[in-house]
């Protein structure tokens, strides 16, 4: 490897590391993507300078590649609304899955094709890029709504361990065999993108920022691989640290939900048995006005919003009655599940943008002991994260996550779009409990109407 | 050989550098890291440059195209949630 784009992959491996590090800590986060940046800006242009020289016709199609691709995911990151950002998440990182074992592939497919040790670390790049990219597949698909009952049979778990060891096997053919492969190294790309699509079929909704946080983690470690394969560090240390970080990312996201990696994985949430008990209880409905007096008059409010905020764009409006509400010397803080959304910190990225002061937002640790003395807890389209079956009720699938306990407030408003369950699909005690209130409608629409009557008392 | 052991210390630094996040960071920083596996973008080009015979090249150029998307989008995605966190950021402890 020429010196100039060794010492260009070690800057920007530095830079790399050192950017991830900032990102981990809040005061520093955005400073620490700019220095990422910077360290990507680095590796590409010092490789692209010291590595193998490209000239004509060759450089021109890979400087069109480049445009292509970077220029409709620069249209379409920007474009989308802040709540598809999960889905965004998701394609970026199949897409890295994808370039991971196009690069084996092509390999494979050149006349002089590795042998070995590292035919071994490209196999193992492809396997595992190729089901990270069926698998952010498939969470793209469901966080986008379109995929919202979780496929499921018996046996999943062995049927999928079967596929497993065949990709195996497969693998060992293309390493026995290595002079003539190509339609065993075909297959085993296709097979592997099937069990990523297999794994993540099962799993609910609810799990889905693990799942992603996971297949994320696994792209990381396909490219260190990769790396392996090709002899390039920057390739290794990046990757590897994606990776590595990645899995602790991962089993902190699900020790958030109580919940380990692979319970996540294997034993799948929420049964369609445990959700089959209908809702028992009745649903009482307060109107507008009345609502409106209610939280105009209250000493302390807690806001605890879910999805249904993000869906209805309603965080601006919420912003306003907030300030509304303090205004009028009201107490208002927002309790905020950790996995509250699709993603953990999607609720405190909503609010942020809509301006919310941050010393107003509080965790689950610090709302929960408060509950018994609020007046008032406001629920916006959140619906799981709140659930007392989940402290209650040892055969719901929820029990054992740690929800926010808004059922000890002194009433509950709950602002709810319909009259269906979450979007784990699991009954909710709290809507038809003695002291809850229900507020039918579009997020947006009856937040909006609440300021407006608030405005007029 | 040698690259296998750099393997082996990259894993312990990336396990070692996030020890403590606040959940409000989770999302970005994930969406962070999954910028930084866009670094596949380099092999990708490596790979192209060299590559011989039509479905290598095809195949290559694909790759090329996958991860520039991943770069591009893994930035500007990580960086639009980030900008969030800003202009309400004033102090870090949380006063009445």
């Amino acid at each position: 490897m020429h010196e100039g784009a060794l010492l260009s992959d070690l800057v920007a491996c530095a830079l790399l590391i050192g950017g991830v590090k900032a990102m981990s800590h809040p005061r520093l986060a955005r400073r620490g993507i700019f220095i990422a940046g910077v360290g990507m800006l680095v590796v590409i242009v010092g490789n692209a300078v010291f590595g193998p020289a490209v000239t004509g016709l060759r450089a021109g199609l890979a400087f069109l590649a480049v445009a292509l691709g970077g220029g409709l995911a620069w249209y379409e990151s920007r474009r989308v609304a802040m709540t598809a950002m999960p889905q965004m998440v998701a394609l970026f990182n199949g897409l890295g899955g994808g370039a991971a074992a196009l690069i084996v592939v092509t390999r494979l497919f050149e006349p002089g094709r590795p042998t070995g040790l590292v035919l071994l670390f490209g196999l193992l790049a492809l396997a595992i890029g190729g089901l990270s990219f069926g698998g952010s597949g498939v969470a793209l698909v469901k966080l986008a709504g379109r995929w919202s009952k979780p496929l499921r049979f018996r046996f999943q778990n062995g049927v999928h361990a079967l596929l497993a060891f065949v990709i195996l096997g497969v693998g060992v053919g293309v390493l026995l065999h290595s002079g003539h492969g190509s339609r065993l190294v075909v297959l085993l790309a296709v097979l592997s993108v099937f069990l990523g699509v297999a794994a993540a079929a099962p799993i609910g909704g609810a799990d889905m920022p693990v799942v992603i946080s996971l297949y994320n983690a696994l792209t990381g470690i396909a490219v260190g691989v990769d790396g392996l394969m090709l002899g390039n560090p920057a390739l290794i240390v990046a990757g590897t640290v994606v990776g590595a970080s990645g899995i602790l990312l991962t089993r902190l996201m699900a020790r958030a939900m109580n919940r380990s990696l692979g319970q996540v994985l294997f034993a799948h949430f929420g049964d369609a048995a445990a959700s089959g008990e209908a809702g028992s209880g009745t649903y009482k409905e307060m109107d507008l006005a009345d609502a409106a007096v209610t939280l105009a008059y209250a000493r302390r409010v807690r806001i605890v919003p879910g999805y249904g905020l993000a869906t209805a764009q309603a965080q601006h409006k919420l912003a306003e009655l907030t300030e509304l509400l303090r205004q009028r010397n009201v107490e208002v803080r927002f309790a905020i599940h950790p996995v509250a959304g699709r993603m953990p910190g999607h609720m405190n990225v909503l609010l942020a943008e809509a301006g919310v002061p941050y010393d107003l937002v509080q965790d689950l640790e610090e709302a929960n002991p408060e509950f018994p003395q609020i007046d008032v807890a406001l629920v916006i389209g959140a619906n799981d994260v709140v659930n007392p079956g989940a402290r209650t009720n040892p055969a719901s699938p929820l029990y054992g996550m740690p929800v926010l306990d808004v059922d000890r407030a002194r009433r509950t408003l709950v602002i709810k779009r319909g009259r269906g369950t979450g979007f784990a699909g699991i009954d909710n005690p709290l809507f038809s409990a003695e002291l809850t209130y229900l507020l039918y409608g579009d997020a947006k629409a009856v937040l909006g109407q609440l300021v407006g009557a608030i405005k007029s008392l | 050989m040698n690259d296998a052991f750099v393997l082996l210390l990259a894993a312990f630094t990336g396990y070692e550098i996030i020890s403590r996040v606040p959940a409000l960071l989770h999302t970005p920083l994930m969406s962070g890291t999954n910028f930084i596996h866009g670094i596949i973008l380099v092999g990708s080009l490596l790979v192209f440059s060299t590559a011989r015979g039509t479905v290598a090249e095809v195949l290559a150029w694909i790759g090329i195209v996958l991860a520039s998307a991943n770069v591009v989008g893994g930035f500007v995605t990580t960086e639009r949630m980030l900008a969030l966190f800003r202009s309400t950021r004033r102090r870090d402890a949380s006063g009445a």
